[in-house]
């Protein structure tokens, strides 16, 4: 479904050093600083799979999502999203991919969530009676009843990420990428999100990724992680392999007992990656 | 006093240093009192230079108010004031042991005399250097300059305390921007910033005479070229005073009540 | 097919920013009618500036308020519906730009379609009024022609300054933060486009040609709408805005695709 093939990526960020003549210098030469956001990483996903997607703050996270759902054109490697180039022939491929950002709202913040939902029938040209449809689907599963009428400003962060997430789901996308989905939400909204996910995924066979600094995230929904930290893949594998690498070098014994983001920030620590 | 100095000089810091770079707004700025030189060029060669005004007098008006825009532009507010009044931060500025109103006006006169200084010295200087009859012209003499030293920081504080009410009415709408638009886009015009006040009909300068408007810009920039002496100047200082410590008299009225309502709804 | 499926998009984005305007009444009244003053006064202001004087350059007090009136509705209507790009560096800095490029629509649909803003209409009552004035007071023989003239001069006119704003968001994705000077050469046209642009010299005449073709909507074709010039030809000038229009797509293509390749 998703081959990620020796990708790079890096930006050029212009170096600024503190001080007026440096300012002024500036103005006529800047220095540039390269900064390798992905370095040579690669790795497959098939149909289906659900993939926990972790590492450090600046690991490159952000920008492997980035080129795979096509925002991103990456500097060198290859990337094929169910048989598409992510960045070739962006209206095509998007059709397939639903992406939620954590941080940000794609709903409209004064109009009742319904209205932005119906935005969107029009936007991907969803056919009235399969909107009907799946609405009615993502409204029962996600207990958006009374949501669906209120405007975005007046939901709290949790109804909101319930609505962020049908959005995304409305036009049947085969692919799901989710950037830190459960930021800041409240236990229940984090138990109802991450319920959702699984099930999506077992009724739609919704391949999905998702990055997030929540390790329980990972534990219930990722059936495989992988990890990368500055820019290169550290460890592709279950949960259990990440438990067992970051449990061999721990002192004492009752390692398996471990608290989970002990354990990440351990591990972090050991591949020396932050 | 010292505290209010003290915000006086913070603001004035900052406001410097925003504005080191702001080549491209000079620019800007020159280019549109070019326009209006150029404009108004045409107007005197139309009516046979028989204008209310001369038109090296209106050369400098122009400069003079691309140069000090920032003193006089109403529109320009403080936006971390709407935003403290937006979202019931002030109600943390209360805990500080001064009174509110000073506070701010003495923020806000500073923030604008930093930012016109850093302004107006590149303007003033391309302004003196025009070809000649775009040039900007020498004040009459140094009586004058002295008035239009004195009457610019009275206006100032006219339209400062101008602002001030309008900042305070933001406490009793819940649209606080639109009011600013309304009351700005009235003010620019009332106070000769489209076009100088002269060249308003007589019947209706009388009426803006007698309110706050004709006592900001109009004055300093028309003392500065000798289009405004003897006994009328005086009595525009006058009503100058008048008019500052009257509005200001009103704003401090209306902090008195938007306090109580803040202290009663807890912000 | 397309064509109005796209259509139909656009009418949807336009009423979902009404609805979201309309929830603030009252600040959208007031912003409409403080829009609506600072064009009024403009008008006011020409008019005591025309009591000292009947000509300027040869062009009455009505040939003027047609100038005026020409140039405001177009930059009104640009306003309403180019406001997209002009505030575009927020829509780039907030991400929203990003979520648009997951969206299978073309961007220039939602990028304006998204900031469709009804509260920017308030100088068109002011800019109707100048017109109807401007109507009375010049001599002009109205008939199929001068009504194409009129017209062409409006329409031609939205489209340069979309144009324009166009280029100030391509701007955006050079991360050029600045952009007063392209403020220049729409608020600037704005305000000093209501003369004749021969009433400025020579130099800005050329300038306002050969640069930024603000001739092409104002000058040119109003030399024919007052009857100054015989040249029928002069009517069509509008139409070379579609080239100044092509330019600034080709610069935001270029930028969108700089944008791809380097982020934010």
């Amino acid at each position: 479904m998703i081959e990620f093939n020796d990708v790079c990526k890096s930006y050029r960020v212009t170096r600024r050093n503190s001080g007026f003549g440096n300012a002024v210098k500036s103005l006529f030469k800047r220095e540039y600083d390269t900064i390798h956001a992905i370095n040579h990483i690669s790795f497959s996903i098939k149909e289906g799979e659900m993939v926990g997607y972790i590492g450090p703050n600046g690991a490159g996270k952000s920008s492997t999502i980035k080129i795979l759902s096509g925002i991103l054109t990456p500097d060198s490697g290859t990337c094929l999203v169910n048989g598409r180039v992510p960045w070739k022939d962006r209206k095509e491929y998007v059709r397939q991919i639903g992406v939620v950002f954590g941080q940000r709202s794609q709903l409209w913040w004064d109009i009742p969530v319904m209205d932005s939902f119906e935005l969107l029938q029009a936007i991907y040209s969803i056919p009235v009676a399969k909107y009907r449809n799946k609405l009615d689907e993502l409204t029962q599963l996600l207990h958006l009843e009374e949501l669906l009428k209120t405007p975005t400003r007046q939901l709290s962060l949790g109804q909101r990420m319930r609505c962020e997430i049908a959005a995304s789901l409305l036009h049947e996308p085969k692919v799901l990428f989710l950037d830190e989905p459960t930021i800041g939400l409240d236990a229940v909204s984090k138990l109802a999100v991450r319920g959702f996910i699984k099930r999506m995924n077992e009724e739609h066979k919704t391949t999905v990724i998702l990055t997030t600094h929540d390790m329980q995230d990972m534990e219930a929904i990722a059936s495989r992680i992988i990890l990368i930290g500055k820019g290169q893949k550290l460890m592709d594998g279950t949960l259990e392999d990440l438990r067992l690498e970051a449990g061999t070098e721990e002192a004492g014994g009752g390692s398996l007992e471990m608290d989970i983001d002990h354990m990440i920030a351990g591990l972090y620590a050991k591949l020396n990656i932050m | 006093m010292k505290k209010y100095y003290c915000f006086f000089k913070l603001r004035f810091a900052t406001g410097i240093q925003y504005r080191m770079a702001s080549v491209t707004a000079l620019t800007t700025q020159l280019i549109w009192g070019l326009m209006e030189c150029l404009a108004y060029k045409a107007i005197a060669e139309a009516s046979g230079n028989n204008l209310p005004m001369g038109y090296s007098s209106i050369v400098t008006y122009i400069w003079l108010k691309e140069a000090l825009l920032v003193l006089f532009n109403t529109w320009a507010a403080d936006n971390e004031l709407f935003a403290m009044i937006a979202n019931g931060d002030v109600s943390y500025e209360l805990c500080r042991p001064v009174s509110i109103y000073s506070m701010w006006f003495s923020r806000i006169t500073g923030a604008r005399t930093a930012e016109a200084m850093m302004r107006c010295i590149p303007i003033l200087l391309c302004a003196f250097l025009m070809p000649k009859p775009y040039r900007m012209s020498l004040p009459a003499d140094g009586v004058s300059f002295f008035l239009f030293l004195l009457t610019l920081f009275l206006a100032l504080g006219i339209t400062v305390t101008f602002c001030m009410l309008v900042y305070m009415l933001c406490f009793f709408t819940i649209s606080p921007q639109g009011w600013r638009m309304v009351l700005t886009g009235a003010v620019d015009f009332l106070s000769g910033n489209i076009i100088p006040l002269p060249f308003f009909p007589k019947k209706y300068l009388f009426l803006l005479e007698l309110s706050p408007f004709a006592y900001m810009q109009n004055v300093p920039f028309r003392i500065y070229s000798g289009e405004l002496a003897g006994g009328e100047l005086y009595q525009c200082i006058v009503r100058q005073f008048f008019w500052m410590a009257a509005l200001m008299l009103l704003g401090m009225l209306l902090w008195k009540r938007a306090e109580k309502r803040i202290v009663i709804q807890g912000g | 097919m397309k064509m109005r499926e796209n259509i139909r998009l656009y009418v949807k984005y336009a009423s979902a920013c009404t609805q979201s305007v309309m929830q603030y009444k009252l600040s959208f009244l007031l912003m409409v009618t403080g829009r609506f003053i600072m064009t009024f006064g403009e008008l006011i202001a020409l008019k005591f500036l025309f009591s000292g004087f009947t000509q300027i350059k040869e062009y009455t007090y009505g040939d003027v308020l047609l100038c005026f009136s020409v140039i405001q509705m177009s930059f009104t209507f640009a306003e309403l519906f180019g406001n997209g790009f002009k505030t575009f560096s927020s829509m780039v800095r907030r991400g929203e730009f990003d979520r648009m490029l997951l969206r299978p629509r073309s961007l220039i649909l939602q990028v304006i379609g998204s900031r469709f803003e009804v509260g920017r209409t308030g100088p068109l009552l002011a800019a109707v009024i100048t017109l109807v004035l401007g109507i009375r007071y010049s001599r002009i023989t109205w008939n199929l022609m001068t009504v194409w003239t009129m017209a062409a001069m409006i329409i031609g006119g939205t489209l340069l300054f979309i144009g324009l704003f166009m280029l100030e968001a391509s701007f955006c994705f050079f991360s050029v933060e600045d952009t007063s000077l392209i403020n220049v050469l729409t608020y600037g046209a704005k305000a000093h486009g209501k003369y004749p642009i021969d009433v400025y010299g020579k130099g800005i005449l050329r300038f306002c040609t050969y640069v930024i073709p603000y001739t092409l909507i104002q000058y040119y074709p109003l030399q024919f709408l007052l009857g100054k010039t015989r040249h029928w030809q002069l009517a069509f000038c509008p139409l070379g805005i579609i080239g100044f229009l092509l330019l600034c797509y080709f610069l935001w293509q270029f930028g969108v695709r700089h944008y791809k390749s380097c982020g934010s």
